[in-house]
């Protein structure tokens, strides 16, 4: 009796936390989800709806006429391109680099290595704002510590406003938060049991080929962490974008200058068109555009970055 | 002898290798952060004309801190309100992930979409789009209608009466419901966190909470008992993480930017660049320093 009235108890109580457990669960996702959905409500809605009192959530008229005002004012599908082709750029060399870089740091240790890692960190600790503007200036008169100069002839080369500066800083491992990824890849790099990297010696492999053989391929959840954080940092990043480029075409750059040339397009139109609401409007419409791909890309590979970075060891 | 390279010893070899892998990264780190580093600093100590033949620098001393300190109207205000938003949101930021990652480890019905669901702040969360989202002109109509037209403070004043007559001291009070009202910033800006503590909570071994229920341990205790402590080096590192994020995003960026470009003056923005610096290294090193003492290692 006495037995069977404390398990009832106890099944209530599992039952109680369950259901404050969905409570909480499936508010705190809608907490996330809303503005996304509430995008999508804008989205679609015309521009006569806005003021109607009976239209909150659900449009009256549906209407892709946002879309059409954003895709063209954003350029969207030429900004898509050069997105994608400079995030993934970036996302490549980096990965490429900081998992060298990683990889050396955990296993081959040299004279100074635990000084140059304390530098890693520095570079994770240092705000970028520090040092922002002497790396523009040393973009805007690239000299390589003068070897440029006695290639071209005695003139510095200006590498703004073209890709060089992502390609440079990715390729040597410091571009957006590549401390971090060096960190990661270092954390799993020594997860992984010597032994298996001693029996690739025995039989004959060099350092090279153990690297790209053996442990590489043992390091694929790091890989594809690293590779999905610097695609969605860099795909998002306004900061570096609007310093290095100002006239090309990303999404982020055109996001940013949405606003101003919305106002500067409806100004040419009826004066009555330029209202706040409807710009703000066809602002939503354009976030929903720009973040349209990464949500596509995230609900492919979600399963695989959530348990990802649970093998990733960056906690071990 | 001729042969050198075939002479060296294994661990010389793995040297030499380790080098080269670490080039790439050490060319960067020379070219795009220490001399920048370096030049920052020099910048921040001097006064600086662009001119047409280049830029001409000249050492002024400490005259564009004080100037930043002193003279400048919005450098002490923002610095200010970046801080105490760090100070005020690292700790929920904190405990909300441990606790969604404790939630979310758990065994029920649409975990896989629930966790998917809470790591997509990861994505859309950063740079621009969360910039642009705060001034939302829609976003805030519809709010306004969905609630009658009344504000949307008028739910957490309800509970802020509540609690004062129940006799929980103000301060508490207004930092808890400030937190609700800042719900989804805090939930926009911990998908990281909670990834890192639910890496965690997996490694720790299920033996552990066996035995405790063994002994009679409840569930609210074994949180306490073995998840706490067995995390404990993951907050460190979350603490860390999520103070050197939430400075990168704050309203100083922008400040020191528009300095630097907008009014050309390259000087007082270095110098407002390292006081900024030096203040998030201060706070860094006073919260690493309470978390550390209490950090539970396994070794």
């Amino acid at each position: 009796m006495i037995l069977a009235r404390l398990l009832s108890i106890e099944s209530w109580k599992r039952g109680l936390w369950s259901i404050v457990r969905l409570v909480l669960i499936a508010g705190l996702s809608f907490v996330i989800l809303y503005p996304i959905l509430q995008k999508i409500s804008t989205a679609i809605k015309d521009k006569s709806d806005l003021y109607s009192p009976i239209v909150i959530y659900v449009p009256e008229h549906y209407s892709w006429d946002n879309f059409k005002k954003a895709i063209s004012i954003m350029d969207y599908w030429q900004t898509l391109i050069n997105t994608f082709s400079l995030s993934t750029m970036t996302t490549l060399l980096t990965a490429a680099s900081c998992a060298l870089a990683g990889y050396a740091f955990a296993r081959l240790k040299f004279k100074g290595s635990g000084l140059l890692f304390f530098g890693v960190v520095l570079t994770i600790l240092v705000p970028p704002t520090t040092i922002l503007i002497p790396i523009y200036m040393n973009l805007k008169d690239f000299s390589l510590l003068g070897l440029v100069p006695l290639l071209t002839g005695g003139k510095s080369i200006n590498l703004l406003d073209s890709y060089w500066p992502f390609v440079l800083t990715s390729l040597t491992a410091s571009s957006l938060k590549a401390g971090l990824y060096i960190f990661i890849f270092r954390q799993f790099f020594r997860g992984i049991p010597k032994e298996v990297e001693e029996a690739a010696y025995i039989d004959g492999a060099g350092v090279g080929t153990t690297f790209s053989r053996i442990m590489l391929p043992n390091a694929i959840p790091a890989i594809v962490t690293v590779l999905l954080f610097s695609f969605v940092w860099q795909w998002n990043d306004s900061f570096f974008t609007t310093t290095y480029l100002t006239s090309s075409n990303v999404m982020s750059l055109q996001l940013s200058s949405l606003p101003h040339n919305l106002s500067i397009m409806l100004e040419g139109g009826v004066a009555t068109n330029k209202d706040p609401f409807y710009m703000s409007m066809v602002q939503d419409t354009g976030i929903l555009l720009a973040i349209l791909p990464l949500v596509i890309i995230y609900l492919f590979v979600q399963r695989y970055f959530v348990e990802s970075i649970e093998r990733t060891g960056i906690v071990g | 002898m001729k042969l050198g390279m075939k002479h060296r010893t294994y661990g010389q070899q793995k040297a030499l290798w380790g080098f080269i892998y670490v080039l790439p990264w050490l060319l960067g780190f020379l070219l795009f952060f220490l001399v920048p580093l370096i030049t920052s600093l020099r910048y921040s100590l001097s006064n600086i004309e662009a001119k047409s033949d280049g830029i001409k620098i000249t050492y002024i001393g400490f005259e564009n801190f004080i100037n930043a300190l002193t003279v400048n109207t919005s450098f002490n205000r923002t610095l200010t309100d970046s801080i105490v938003n760090v100070v005020v949101n690292v700790p929920l930021i904190v405990i909300f992930s441990l606790f969604l990652a404790v939630l979310l480890n758990q065994k029920f019905v649409g975990r896989a979409l629930a966790r998917s669901i809470f790591f997509l702040p990861v994505i859309l969360a950063s740079g621009v789009i969360a910039n642009l989202e705060m001034n939302s002109l829609v976003q805030e109509l519809v709010q306004q209608s969905a609630s009658g037209g009344s504000s949307s403070g008028i739910g957490t004043f309800e509970m802020e009466r509540f609690m004062l007559q129940a006799g929980v001291s103000e301060n508490i009070v207004l930092y808890l419901t400030g937190a609700v009202d800042r719900i989804y910033t805090i939930v926009s800006q911990s998908g990281v966190q909670i990834l890192i503590f639910l890496a965690g909570i997996q490694t720790i071994s299920p033996q552990l909470y066996e035995a405790s229920k063994m002994e009679g341990a409840t569930g609210y205790e074994a949180f306490w008992k073995i998840t706490l402590p067995m995390v404990s080096p993951l907050i460190l590192v979350n603490v860390i993480y999520t103070i050197v994020d939430s400075f990168s995003s704050s309203q100083m960026t922008e400040l020191i930017k528009t300095t630097g470009f907008n009014n050309f003056d390259f000087g007082l923005s270095s110098a407002m660049a390292w006081l900024y610096f030096i203040a998030i290294m201060i706070i860094l090193s006073i919260s690493t320093y309470i978390i550390s003492k209490r950090v539970f290692y396994q070794d």
